[in-house]
């Protein structure tokens, strides 16, 4: 059996990293691979399509009930999904109470001791929108996620996010032995989306590992809690998955260390891309409109 | 008496440089701003010692700034200050320990808050509450198990006054919101509930806790000063610092209460809740220990037009100045009755210092405590004959130092958070006939055959507040320094005598 892989979802919020993740493991898992899923998000929807079930019981919220997470056994927690993946999911606090960082290294601690890692070829990671404490950088940290990929668009906010999550990797890269493994840019269908991506993985030192497209179908079998692999497997879209997950199996030990960019680049390349507008730009177009309405005034 | 004696300073600032120059640079350069030698100033020779008279010496050093990582400082943290210090001697509250178990259990009854009353009853200034934090309370927030402790306690504990909520550094780090449970529960169960923002990764010694600790009684206690059933008299004071250690408030009221003051609320020593909630309505508010308490002083005297006052009850030159300072604000009839009480209690002095004084003549003493004894217990040092060589703080502030300048004599060596590298050589180079400090420093101290007594806790005795307490404090003095123990200090086989003989 070859060496454990573990890699880790990371990006904006709303992005579709879970979406994203979950598809692209439910072709993983066709390939052969035996797949553990760790949910890092209090939300907790990282593995409803693959369980075809609404939220699974958190580790954390179980452990809450039965006193503390000593009481729990590794079978309460793991449920088995589409083709034997393997679900946990951390869970955490309602919004505004207590710690949910110290939820994610809490959990991913009781994963580890109870072996729920044994006898799987990939655990993957799903974490929240941004590396907001140390408790979401657990699984970036030493001998937990050896590559990273971040789902992103061609959004500003998701560029933005996706230079900042580097930040987080290059900071653990140099003591641990994490990676960036690629950018994901799961398609807005925003102006020059795909050379924007190309070009942000480009200054950050990795590679754009898959476009994928925007289709309606994705939305139909979420709303059907299944994956596209699952609702609709001769898709097209179902193929974008495969592919993007033979890309990432090809891609194991191939991570790179980022170099992340300061804000003012990252504004200069939106504006070399012409998403973002210069401010003479922007007072010659306000200038336009306002005499196209000052024309349009009847006399 | 004291007045005369002179420190060697030239030998001090020596110390100092040969100190400072086992540092690093960089460090050296940080510490040095906290060490000095008291600096004569031009005054009267036969100026009165004490906050009263004028400065003596110039003793301002650098403080109340951070230590640095690595060197064995005594500093606590600001649930210290505010559990420890201030809250935890309320007797009939019971004050939670909020978060991990070891904050209460390792500060568990350390401060010999004497009082009267009941434990577990009407009393509970002895019992450690805890709502010993878990994994999950961490994770989902401990405001649900705050709610469940204080049901529990109303439960077993019906007598009680009120319930303070002590933060431990987990409720600033995951943000409980405790005043919104304390708000809600003290409704419903109808007691006060005060919650305090101690967490100890606060500031940079307890110090800030003391501060905060005031603040909570300010916006959680004083409010209901109105409803106070408390009728409100002429003469009537507040003692405000004085925690009782050892019963040294009690030592403290009976003198102002035999020279005609009533004493409305002791803070907080042996005190109630209700005595602290009754406390505006006091003429007088005497502030005992400064540091700790000043923040509810100033506030009180803003707020309700109190004034406040400063006193000294170490000592009895100290004694006698503070209540014909006290007497003063009330006018002739109680400076009549403060003479009377002078002079009643003159005889037992006088035979205090007639049996130990001669035992005690001359000894020099090193002293390294906190909150406002550095300075306070040096007079009644001096009224023994007894010379103060070094002194200093663990979280003083710059007024502290100043304060100090009323009482130190030229040349006496000044520490600020002083390192336990730093205390050991000057001990070791000063080799006083005593040290007063804590626990840490007692067996350290000893070991070098020099004898100690613990000033945090007056080392199990006490009072030393009051005439009362200046009895046991001499004597106490005098069985560290005179115990013959040291006299065997020697290993016999070393001096070359019979023993020797006989062993070979």
């Amino acid at each position: 059996m070859a060496a454990l892989r573990q890699i880790a979802f990371y990006g904006k919020g709303g992005i579709g990293k879970s979406t994203t993740s979950q598809n692209t493991l439910a072709a993983l898992v066709e390939m052969g691979q035996k797949i553990l899923i760790v949910g890092c998000d209090p939300k907790a929807d990282s593995t409803r399509l693959i369980l075809n079930a609404k939220a699974q019981d958190t580790v954390l919220h179980l452990a809450a009930e039965h006193g503390s997470v000593e009481d729990l056994e590794l079978e309460d927690v793991l449920k088995v999904g589409y083709k034997g993946i393997k679900c946990v999911e951390s869970g955490g606090p309602e919004p505004g109470v207590g710690c949910a960082g110290r939820g994610v290294i809490t959990s991913i601690n009781f994963l580890e001791e109870n072996g729920a890692y044994e006898d799987v070829d990939y655990v993957s990671y799903d974490v929240l929108g941004d590396v907001v404490c140390g408790g979401f950088a657990m699984p970036i940290r030493e001998n937990k996620a050896q590559e990273i990929y971040i789902v992103m668009s061609g959004e500003m906010m998701a560029l933005y996010a996706a230079n900042n999550i580097s930040r987080g990797i290059l900071k653990y890269a140099n003591t641990g032995g994490v990676r960036l493994g690629g950018l994901i840019c799961n398609s807005r269908q925003t102006d020059r989306e795909l050379d924007l991506a190309e070009a942000l993985a480009k200054r950050i030192n990795t590679k754009l590992i898959h476009f994928v497209p925007r289709d309606n179908i994705v939305q139909h079998a979420e709303l059907r809690k299944m994956t596209v692999i699952q609702y609709a497997p001769d898709s097209a879209q179902a193929d974008e998955y495969r592919q993007l997950a033979n890309k990432i199996h090809e891609n194991g030990g191939k991570g790179t260390i980022p170099t992340p960019i300061s804000m003012e680049e990252l504004e200069d390349m939106l504006l070399a891309y012409g998403i973002m507008k210069t401010d003479e730009q922007m007072i010659a177009e306000l200038a336009a409109k306002e005499a196209a309405r000052q024309s349009a005034v009847p006399a | 008496m004291s007045d005369s004696y002179q420190n060697d300073g030239k030998a001090h600032e020596q110390y100092i440089t040969e100190v400072l120059a086992q540092y690093p640079d960089k460090f050296a350069k940080r510490r040095k701003k906290h060490l000095s030698v008291a600096k004569a100033v031009e005054a009267a020779p036969d100026a009165p010692v004490g906050e009263e008279g004028p400065l003596l010496t110039e003793c301002e050093v650098k403080s109340n700034i951070k230590s640095i990582p690595g060197v064995m400082t005594i500093r606590g943290c600001a649930y210290a200050g505010s559990k420890g210090v201030v809250w935890g001697p309320v007797k009939d509250m019971v004050h939670i320990s909020h978060g991990p178990v070891g904050c209460g259990q390792y500060s568990w009854s350390q401060r010999r808050n004497y009082y009267v009353g009941t434990t577990g009853i009407d009393a509970f200034g002895t019992m450690q509450v805890t709502s010993d934090f878990q994994e999950k309370d961490i994770v989902f927030g401990g405001d649900k198990k705050l709610d469940k402790v204080i049901d529990e306690i109303e439960t077993m504990f019906p007598l009680s006054g009120g319930i303070s909520v002590q933060s431990e550094c987990p409720i600033g780090l995951i943000g409980d919101d405790i005043e919104a449970v304390s708000r809600r529960k003290g409704k419903e169960i109808g007691k006060t509930i005060v919650p305090v923002r101690c967490e100890g990764f606060r500031g940079v010694s307890q110090s800030l806790g003391h501060h905060i600790a005031n603040d909570a009684i300010r916006d959680w206690v004083l409010d209901k000063s109105a409803e106070a059933e408390w009728e409100a008299g002429p003469y009537d004071v507040n003692i405000v610092g004085d925690y009782n250690i050892g019963g040294d408030a009690w030592a403290s009221r009976r003198l102002l209460e035999e020279m005609g003051l009533r004493i409305c609320g002791n803070w907080s020593g042996d005190a109630t809740l209700a005595e602290m909630e009754r406390a505006p309505k006091a003429k007088l508010n005497l502030i005992h220990c400064y540091r700790s308490m000043n923040y509810i002083c100033r506030h009180m005297e803003e707020k309700y037009g109190i004034p406040w006052m400063e006193y000294n009850f170490f000592g009895p030159s100290q004694i006698a100045a503070s209540l014909r300072k006290i007497a003063r604000h009330f006018g002739p009839e109680i400076e009549q009755k403060a003479e009377e009480v002078i002079a009643r209690y003159k005889p037992l002095v006088d035979g205090i210092i007639e049996k130990y004084g001669p035992r005690l003549k001359g000894k020099k003493v090193m002293l390294y405590v906190g909150g406002l004894r550095p300075r306070h217990v040096m007079t009644a040092y001096e009224d023994l004959g007894m010379e103060i060589a070094g002194t200093g703080y663990e979280f003083a502030h710059n007024d502290d130092y100043q304060r100090t300048g009323h009482y130190a004599k030229p040349g006496t060596l000044i520490y600020d958070d002083v390192t336990g590298y730093e205390l050991e050589k000057f001990v070791e180079k000063i080799r006083p006939d005593l040290v007063g400090s804590g626990i840490k420093e007692k067996y350290p101290v000893q070991k070098m055959g020099i004898p100690f007594r613990q000033m945090h806790s007056w080392d199990y005795s006490g009072p030393y507040h009051g005439y009362d307490g200046f009895a046991i404090f001499a004597r106490d003095m005098d069985l560290a320094i005179n115990n013959p123990v040291w006299d065997l200090f020697d290993a016999p086989w070393t001096d070359g005598g019979e023993l020797l003989a006989a062993a070979e």
